[in-house]
C-alpha cells in the first residue's frame, strides 16, 4: 500500500484492475485504492505478471503492507518460461543473466516507494510474528516451509528488506540449518552481493564517530571547552565535507530590478510591518525553482536517493559567536511577504535562542549569506542529509558593460550586482544540473515578478 | 525546463466553463480529459459547470444515505449515479457551481490529503473574497459556513496523479432537494448556501471568476481564460 500523503496512514482496496497471471506494464493501473473522500488508481511499480494479491477487494490495510507481488522475471524470459512463471510463481529464483540495470529487484513490492517505508518494515520484521512472517515471505515459500515443517522465522532471509526467497527456505531444508546458503547461488543473487557487505563496513570504519586530534598547548595560550552549538557544528561540518564529494559553481546576479520593487514596495511593506530583504527574494526565487530541480532538493540516502517532498529552506543566521540554520517550512506556499516576515521571525528567535528543535530540522536546502559584510563570495559546505547550499556573496554597484536596445552599441552601466555560489554533492547534482539551477535563479532575480 | 514555468514559478490553469451539463456527460468528458492530460495534451484544465438534478453515489456510499424512494426521485426529477470518486452521497442541481479540477499534480502535491485541503482551501479563500467566512471541521471533509455545509468535496486521482471530480459549492440551489439525501453520510448537519450567508443574490459568472482564481492559486497555478 503506498504512501498516497504524509498523513493517510491506511487505504481500502476498492477494486482489483489486474488479477493473479495478468502482465502489466510499468506505471500501468493495477488497482483503486479509496482514503475519505478521495479514490486513486495505483500504477504498477515495475512491470512483469501479477503472481499473487495479497490483500482482498474491501480490504483495509495499513501503509506499507504488501498488497501484491509482480514477478519482473516473466518479462525477460520467452513466453513458454513466463507462463511457467505464472503457473509456479517462482519470486526470487536467481535470473541465469544478470537482469538489467532498469529493473534493479527482480521483485518490486509495491510497498517499496518510500525509504521509510522500507527501513519501518524492516523493523517490524525482525520480530518473529506471524504478520512478520507474512511480511517477509511469498506465498510459494510459505507453502514450501509448511510442507517441510519449517519455521519461517528462523531462516535468514537474502531477499529485498530481508525477505524470506525460495533459494533461501530450499538452502534451509537442504542444510538443515539456518545461515548456510551456497556461496555460489549467493553470489549469483542480485539482492545479496558480497561487495555490499565489504561497503558497509568501511562505510562505518570510515564514516564512525568525529574525533577532533589533540594538539600540545602552549605557554599563553587559553583553553575552553567548546559550547553545544560549537561542538555540534564541528561534528557536522566534519561529517558533510566527509560524505558528499563537493562541488561549487558561480553566477553573478544582477540585483538591479529587485531594487527598484523593493523601493516601489517599501512603504506597502511598511504598513503591513514587513522587512523585505534580498535574502527574501532569494528564499522566494529558489522555492520556486526547486520543485523543478528534485535532485537538488533531494539527499543521498544509502543506495537510495530521497527526493524531498516540501521545499523547507533553512537560512544560516550569525549568532557570533556560533551559527544555527532555522528552517523555513513549504517556502514555495509563502508570498515573497510572507517569507520576508518568517525570515524576520525566525532570525529573532535565533539570536534570542527561542527557536524550537522542529525550526531547525528538516531543511531541504541551505542559503548562507557570506556577503553580508563585503565578502565577495564563499564556498559554503553542504548540511549532511541535503544536496546543496546557495552562497551569495556580497551586492555591490559595479560599471558592467551592456548592450544598449536602441542603438545595438555597447555601454558602460552601474548596476548593483553580486556573485552567488552553489555548493552541491556530486554524488547527486552533476555540474550540468548546477548550471541549470544557477541560470535559472539568474533568470528569477533580474526579472523578478511583480507579484511574488 | 519550462523556461516560462520558471520565471513565473507557476505552470498554467486553462479554465473552461461547460455551462448546464447532465452528469454522466461530465464523467465521460472528464475521463477523455484525464486521459489528454497524461498524454499532455492539454494543460491543466479547470472544468466549471452545473448538473442537473441528480444525486450521485462515491465509492464508499452507503445506499441507506439515499432517502428518496425511486418514485419521490422520478417525480422531482433526480437522477442516480454511480460517480467514480472518493466520497459518499452527494445531491447536485441547479444553482451549485462545480468545479472539475484536471490537474497533473506535480510530486511535491502527491499527497491526497493535501490536495483536498487545497481545495478546501481555495474555496474558503474564494467564499473569503465573496464576503462569507469558510471554515473547515476536523475530520469531515469539505467547507462549513455558519449556517452550515456550504460545499462539498470528492475526488479521484488517476495513475499519474492526474485529478478529477472535484467541489460542489451551493450558491443558490433550491435547498430542499438535499432533504433526499444524508449530505456525505454526515446526519444532524445542516445545508447552507452562499445566498442564503450573504442574504443577497450574487452571480454565478462572479463566483465562478473568484473561484477559478482562488483554485488556481492555492494549487500554484496561473489562471488564464
Amino acid at each position: 500500500m503506498p504512501q498516497m500523503g504524509e498523513s493517510i496512514t491506511e487505504g481500502t482496496v476498492s477494486k482489483w484492475l489486474k488479477s493473479v497471471g495478468q502482465s502489466v506494464e510499468r506505471d500501468e493501473p493495477i488497482m483503486e485504492i479509496s482514503t475519505d473522500k478521495v479514490d486513486a488508481e495505483i500504477p504498477a511499480p515495475a512491470a512483469g505478471t501479477i503472481v499473487s494479491i495479497e490483500v482482498d477487494e474491501g480490504e483495509t490495510v495499513e501503509v506499507g503492507t504488501i498488497v501484491a507481488y509482480i514477478d519482473t522475471e516473466g518479462v525477460l524470459s520467452d513466453n513458454s518460461s513466463a507462463a511457467s512463471v505464472a503457473t509456479e510463481p517462482v519470486l526470487e529464483t536467481p535470473a541465469p543473466t544478470p537482469p538489467p540495470v532498469e529493473i534493479p529487484d527482480p521483485l518490486v513490492p509495491p510497498a517499496s516507494q518510500t525509504v521509510d517505508s522500507t527501513a519501518e518494515s524492516v523493523d517490524e520484521e525482525s520480530v518473529p510474528t506471524e504478520d512478520g512472517v507474512r511480511s517477509r515471505s511469498t506465498p510459494v515459500v510459505r507453502r514450501i516451509a509448511e510442507e517441510h515443517g519449517v519455521d519461517i522465522a528462523l531462516v535468514t532471509g537474502t531477499g529485498h528488506a530481508e525477505r524470506v526467497t525460495k533459494q533461501d527456505i530450499l538452502s534451509y531444508i537442504e542444510v538443515g540449518k539456518e545461515g548456510e546458503v551456497d556461496p555460489t547461488t549467493a553470489a549469483t543473487s542480485p539482492q545479496s552481493t558480497p561487495a555490499h557487505s565489504e561497503v558497509s563496513d568501511l562505510w562505518k570504519t570510515f564514516y564512525g564517530q568525529v574525533q577532533n586530534p589533540e594538539f600540545p598547548v602552549r605557554e599563553g595560550d587559553r583553553v575552553e571547552p567548546m559550547d553545544k552549538i560549537r561542538r555540534l557544528t564541528a561534528e557536522h561540518m566534519v561529517v558533510a565535507k566527509r560524505v558528499a564529494p563537493h562541488v561549487h559553481s558561480f553566477i553573478e546576479i544582477d540585483f538591479t530590478a529587485i531594487d527598484r520593487i523593493r523601493k516601489d514596495s517599501k512603504e506597502q511593506w511598511q504598513e503591513q510591518g514587513a522587512r523585505v530583504s534580498y535574502t527574501a527574494f532569494v528564499v522566494w526565487a529558489v522555492s520556486r525553482l526547486l520543485p523543478e530541480f528534485p535532485q537538488i532538493n533531494g539527499t543521498v540516502a544509502g543506495n537510495n536517493i530521497i527526493y524531498r517532498g516540501s521545499v523547507n529552506i533553512g537560512i544560516a543566521v550569525d549568532l557570533d559567536p556560533g551559527l544555527i540554520v532555522p528552517v523555513i517550512r513549504d517556502a514555495d506556499n509563502l508570498s515573497l511577504v510572507g517569507i520576508g516576515m518568517k525570515i524576520t521571525d525566525l532570525a529573532g528567535r535565533a539570536r534570542s535562542r527561542q527557536l524550537s528543535p522542529d525550526e531547525i530540522q528538516a531543511s531541504t536546502f541551505s542559503i548562507t549569506n557570506p556577503g553580508v559584510l563585503g565578502t565577495l563570495v564563499g564556498l559554503p559546505i553542504i548540511p549532511k542529509g541535503t544536496a546543496a547550499i546557495l552562497g551569495t556573496g556580497a551586492i555591490e554597484k559595479q560599471v558592467v558593460v551592456i548592450e544598449d536596445n536602441v542603438s545595438g552599441t555597447d555601454a558602460m552601466v552601474i548596476r548593483k550586482r553580486g556573485v552567488f555560489s552553489l555548493g552541491y554533492d556530486h554524488r547527486l547534482v552533476d555540474g550540468a544540473d548546477a548550471a541549470r539551477f544557477l541560470a535559472g535563479l539568474k533568470g528569477v532575480l533580474e526579472a523578478f515578478p511583480e507579484d511574488a | 525546463m519550462n523556461r516560462a514555468g520558471i520565471v513565473s514559478g507557476q505552470v498554467p490553469l486553462a479554465v473552461r466553463r461547460l455551462g448546464k451539463v447532465a452528469y454522466r456527460d461530465a464523467v465521460t468528458i472528464q475521463d477523455k480529459l484525464v486521459r489528454d492530460r497524461r498524454d499532455e495534451r492539454i494543460p491543466d484544465t479547470l472544468l466549471l459547470l452545473q448538473h442537473p438534478h441528480v444525486i450521485t453515489l462515491g465509492s464508499s456510499s452507503d445506499p441507506s444515505h439515499v432517502l428518496a424512494s425511486s418514485d419521490q426521485r422520478a417525480s422531482l426529477g433526480i437522477e442516480l449515479c454511480e460517480a467514480g470518486r472518493g466520497g459518499d452521497v452527494t445531491y447536485h442541481g441547479p444553482g451549485q457551481l462545480v468545479g472539475y479540477p484536471i490537474v497533473a499534480l506535480e510530486k511535491r502535491r502527491h499527497d491526497l490529503h493535501r490536495y483536498l485541503r487545497d481545495l478546501e482551501g481555495a474555496l474558503i479563500d474564494g467564499l473569503a473574497e465573496l464576503g462569507v467566512q469558510g471554515h473547515r471541521l476536523q475530520g469531515l471533509t469539505g467547507v462549513w459556513a455558519s449556517g452550515g455545509k456550504i460545499a462539498a468535496i470528492g475526488v479521484r486521482v488517476s495513475s499519474g496523479w492526474i485529478t478529477s471530480h472535484g467541489f460542489a459549492l451551493n450558491v443558490a440551489p433550491d435547498l430542499s432537494y438535499f432533504a433526499t439525501i444524508v449530505p456525505c453520510g454526515i446526519e444532524d448537519r445542516a445545508i447552507t448556501s452562499l445566498d442564503l450567508e450573504l442574504g443577497h443574490t450574487v452571480a454565478m459568472t462572479e463566483v465562478e471568476n473568484v473561484m477559478a482564481r482562488a483554485v488556481a492559486e492555492r494549487l500554484g497555478r496561473r489562471f488564464f481564460v
